[in-house]
């Protein structure tokens, strides 16, 4: 199960899949993956708002899951704003937990 | 208890109530508030959307979004209220002073941080005091 956001195949249902692939030179070895770099960071972010659905929305896959740091970029500390956010809309009905 | 405390109420009402009971519904919560001690100090009925799941067998409802300032005790009396209506779906109560204080600390930190660099740029041009522009700047990596 851990493995989920690395199978081939899933990596497509993330906006994310150019990157992805770039950063998959070849096979075997160590994965040679460019440093992504947090956008909240430069967009010098300090809160992230749970009525946001639109900035959110995009940090959930089809699934309705919250899209892991490896693939975000986000760093730990808005890593944790956004999951903390994303939860609080799931609350109140803005976000499913589960897509169908 | 002294202290303030700010918190974000939403709720969702019932997508079959008309305008006029969504303001009476949304009048009396206010009253609950300020009976007890509390200020307002926004309200925003964000209007009708479609839930992201089921609440009560409904697909949509009225999402109402106040903003208290206060003790904590009008939020307990709110909350309690609100579980016994059956016309509010679901409600969510944040305390937000505690978040927006720490946003505000960043975004000071930060400031300072940009005052400093162009300072001690400056100084560095100035009398080649290039030396104590690393260390102001590895002061605050460490910070």
């Amino acid at each position: 199960m851990s493995s989920h956001y690395e199978d081939r195949e899933r990596e497509n249902s993330y906006g994310f899949e150019r990157e992805y692939e770039r950063a998959m030179p070849g096979r075997g070895g160590r994965r040679m993956q460019r440093r992504k770099i947090c956008r909240f960071c430069i967009e010098k972010v300090d809160l992230i708002d749970f009525k946001d659905v639109k900035l959110l929305q995009s940090y959930i896959p089809e699934r309705g899951k919250i899209l892991p740091r490896r693939i975000s970029g986000a760093c730990a500390a808005h890593q944790r704003m956004l999951a903390e956010a994303i939860k609080r809309a799931r609350n109140i009905a803005l976000l499913p937990y589960a897509a169908d | 208890m002294a202290e303030k405390r700010t918190y974000e109420v939403v709720f969702i009402i019932d997508p079959t109530l008309g305008d006029d009971e969504v303001m009476k519904l949304s009048e009396t919560v206010q009253k609950i508030i300020t009976t007890q001690g509390g200020t307002i100090t926004k309200t925003e009925v964000m209007g009708k959307r479609q839930l992201a799941y089921e609440i009560n067998h409904k697909k949509d409802g009225t999402y109402v979004l106040l903003e208290v300032e206060g003790s904590g005790a009008e939020i307990a009396e709110l909350e309690r209220r609100m579980r016994v209506n059956d016309q509010i779906l679901r409600y969510m109560t944040i305390r937000v002073d505690e978040d927006r204080r720490r946003a505000d600390k960043l975004k000071d930190r930060r400031a300072r941080k940009a005052a400093r660099r162009t300072g001690a740029k400056n100084k560095a041009s100035g009398a080649g005091a290039s030396a104590s522009a690393v260390v102001a700047e590895s002061d605050e990596a460490e910070a």
